[in-house]
């Protein structure tokens, strides 16, 4: 491994007179960039000794048009943020405008909010390392295989809410909608079901030497920048840092569940590949129980104002562990029906800040599958 | 030539055509799209290639992530203003004949993120397109309508006579204008759309 | 879990004379905030992060708000001559707020499992005096979040290493997320 000179160890800094490096652009339109993401790479021969992310092409200013739509209005544009994860994002903000207004959740709620959020953590691991192996090469098998447990948990979200992706299915104070007849029991055997998947993949997979030779040692992330830097989520795991918000923050009814938090040691490629596999298995443990001792009862409180809520003004910041990271949404109220100010905080991008200490002196091949290993969807990014 | 006799012609082994009818079905059934994915419609677009949907019976799977190698561009997603230059050069890069399905309701108006200060209100401002998906984002089986109703429109193109498509006649550019940064807004030529001058240009 | 206030003393402690102000929240189930002086606000921020009992290792979330000038229109008490009497009469005056930018963090500690503590540097004004210390050098989380408010609200960050747009591109003139901004004028117009 080449080791990048010092100089070129600090973004922004450095001189490149009298070195022979080649700069391209990977992006915003490339195979495998997981969306409209640009990379500026410096390379001597293959090996990286500078990358500066480029970003904004999905810019949808999604926080200047929550400012003008009332609280309700916001819902489905979270939908839009990390587009693989719609319900986890709506729990984020919905939890937040409760914060800040002070809305109480009925049980059967925080319940039914348990299922499909750890049903999204599901199909967002499942396509994460489908898409992670299709970097390594595996054109098409793993992703084929994740795609169609996803379908499975598609068609739970359809029938639950409408629509497959952009679900909209949150409220403050609770639900929108209670499950038709038959969807706990369909949930249950699709949780079955995915178990066995698990297991076919993890044989298919885990020993692959293709897959261990690429990933593993490649991409370190080591402890203290991965704190430093804020980076959330299996990242962070990964990297052996004990930071789980559904055990830290305690929020929702997770207190309730047992379930472990899985940790690397090396914090490279594998592990953070690992995690995901690790923690799918977490979530069928939630969901096995959550599905066994959800009560029957009210899923919205009656006395919230859905259309006109105009909480006191104020501020609250409200965060969950979603599939990405560390979810936030920042609200500040002025007694008015918008939200005066109304930030997301971006898993995905944030995780993105140690890109370039991650790739420095590796080839230009690993930086597509370290950028696969962050997980990041543009929409949150950019927002 | 009667419909009957020619069945009766095709049972025999005998297939009477058109070298436009050929030349069509050959084009139609073998569309190799961009991987061009911009936003939330770009999941569904994978979701549609993938087991339950499958693309590959309509010929269309083969999807290419160079340009010079692709036929169709399925804008999915929103695109921005600083993304509207790379989508008009990628599109010119194409070679012809080559078309452009406008997948969702970003690519179409804008959408939802309509009001924005970097969001472009539909690609046909810049792009000509064939094909409009409403949705958002449209289901898979509606990406496959799309291209149905695209295949169909290229099956009954004329490749002689006034109607003929872009890339028979003489003097008709496959290349649009690609436009440029400007402090405010994007400057230059529009395909559609009366600019209204701001104040600040 | 120290409070605002508790945290405020510890710091006053360890750097006598800054200037520090507990912000009150609006929504009382909420945390108040820290102000800080725009001087010292590196060197607390780093003892912020490194004093043992609060190692606050972690910003979660830098945010940027802007909070345009406010004319407020008051009743006051003038005296004035009517009708040849000095009386005291009621008048309506207008007192203008000044605007101001503001950064907003969120610090959690990972270490000890505490937070949020919510800490603010604020602007001058909206105009000319919008420069305010960067906390980058002390968490490295700040440095895209920083970008961007640079690039949506103006706010210039003093000791960042890379302060350019990241959102937007590199020649645009405006700062969008300001409220008194208006889109260049060549939307289509509406059905």
């Amino acid at each position: 491994m080449i080791a990048p000179p010092p100089e070129l160890q600090t973004p922004g800094a450095g001189d490149f007179a009298g070195h022979d490096l080649l700069e391209i652009a990977m992006g915003p339109h490339h195979p495998s960039t997981h969306g409209v993401f640009r990379m500026n790479v410096v390379l001597d021969g293959e090996t990286v000794v500078k990358l500066t992310p480029v970003f904004g092409y999905l810019h949808r200013n999604h926080e200047k048009i929550a400012e003008k739509n009332s609280y309700l209005a916001s819902i489905p544009y979270t939908d839009r943020l990390d587009y693989i994860c719609s319900m986890t994002n709506n729990w984020a903000y919905v939890l937040s405008v409760e914060k800040l207004a002070g809305l109480a959740v009925p049980e059967r709620a925080e319940y039914l909010r348990v299922i499909v959020g750890e049903l999204t953590r599901l199909q967002n691991h499942a396509c994460l390392a489908g898409f992670l192996l299709q970097d390594m090469g595996a054109l098409g098998t793993p992703l084929m295989y994740a795609f169609r447990e996803r379908e499975k948990i598609l068609d739970l979200f359809e029938s639950l809410s409408g629509s497959r992706m952009m679900c909209n299915y949150m409220r403050f104070g609770g639900c929108r909608c209670d499950p038709p007849d038959g969807w706990l029991e369909q949930a249950v055997r699709v949780v079955a079901e995915f178990d066995s998947f698990l297991d076919h993949f993890e044989a298919l997979l885990n020993e692959n030497e293709i897959l261990r030779a690429r990933s593993q040692g490649v991409g370190v992330l080591p402890r203290g920048l991965a704190v430093n830097a804020g980076v959330t989520g299996p990242g962070l795991r990964a990297s052996g840092v004990n930071y789980d918000i559904r055990k830290v923050d305690q929020y929702g009814i997770y207190n309730r569940f047992k379930f472990r938090v899985p940790l690397g040691q090396h914090g490279d490629v594998f592990d953070r590949y690992m995690m995901r596999i690790l923690e799918m298995r977490e979530s069928l443990g939630i969901l096995g129980q959550a599905l066994h001792d959800i009560p029957a009862g009210p899923i919205q409180d009656p006395k919230v104002k859905l259309r006109n809520l105009r909480p006191k003004p104020g501020e609250a910041y409200g965060r969950i562990e979603s599939p990405k990271g560390e979810l936030g949404f920042y609200l500040i109220s002025d007694g008015g029906p918008a939200p005066y100010r109304y930030r997301v905080r971006p898993p995905s991008l944030i995780n993105l800040t140690v890109l370039e200490d991650m790739c420095l002196g590796h080839t230009i091949a690993d930086v597509v599958i370290i950028l696969g290993s962050i997980d990041i969807v543009l929409g949150e990014v950019d927002r | 030539m009667n419909q009957e006799l020619q069945n009766d012609l095709t049972r025999q082994g005998v297939v009477l055509t058109t070298i436009e009818e050929l030349y069509n079905w050959g084009r139609k059934n073998s569309l190799w799209p961009l991987q061009f994915g911009l936003a939330c419609c770009a999941i569904e677009m994978i979701a549609a290639s993938m087991a339950r949907f499958d693309m590959a019976r309509f010929g269309a799977e083969v999807f290419r992530p160079s340009p010079r190698q692709a036929d169709l561009m399925i804008v999915s997603g929103t695109i921005t203003k600083k993304m509207a230059p790379q989508v008009v050069r990628l599109f010119n890069q194409m070679p012809e004949p080559k078309y452009v399905i406008a997948m969702g309701a970003c690519a179409i108006c804008g959408g939802p993120f309509r009001d924005g200060y970097n969001v472009l209100q539909g690609i046909d401002l810049y792009l000509p397109v064939d094909v409009y998906i409403p949705g958002c984002p449209p289901r898979p089986e509606a990406l496959l309508e799309g291209l149905i109703h695209l295949q169909q429109k290229i099956a009954r193109q004329r490749l002689t006579g006034p109607e003929r498509p872009r890339h028979m006649e003489e003097n008709v550019p496959g290349e649009y204008p690609v436009p440029q940064f400007g402090p405010h807004d994007l400057v230059g030529p529009r395909l559609r759309g009366a600019r209204i001058p701001d104040a600040n240009s | 879990m120290q409070t605002p206030e508790q945290i405020k003393d510890r710091i006053l402690a360890a750097f006598p004379g800054a200037h520090l102000e507990v912000i009150p929240n609006g929504s009382p189930a909420n945390p108040p905030s820290l102000l800080l002086d725009h001087g010292q606000a590196r060197e607390i921020a780093t003892f912020l992060r490194d004093d043992p009992q609060l190692r606050f290792d972690y910003a979660s979330n830098v945010t940027g708000v802007d909070w345009p000038e406010k004319v407020v229109k008051e009743k006051v008490k003038v005296r004035k001559i009517i009708d040849g009497v000095e009386q005291e009469a009621a008048e309506l005056v207008e007192r203008k707020t000044p605007g101001f930018l503001e950064a907003v963090y969120h610090l959690y500690s990972m270490a000890l499992g505490q937070g949020p503590l919510i800490i603010r540097l604020r602007t001058g004004n909206r105009t000319d005096s919008v420069v305010l210390p960067s906390l980058t050098p002390v968490w490295r989380s700040c440095e895209f979040q920083e970008r961007e408010i640079f690039d949506l609200f103006g706010i210039a960050f003093d000791g960042h290493p890379d302060l350019r747009r990241i959102l937007m591109w590199d020649n645009f003139a405006d700062h969008p997320m300001r409220r008194d901004y208006v889109p260049a004028g060549d939307q289509e117009p509406k059905p």
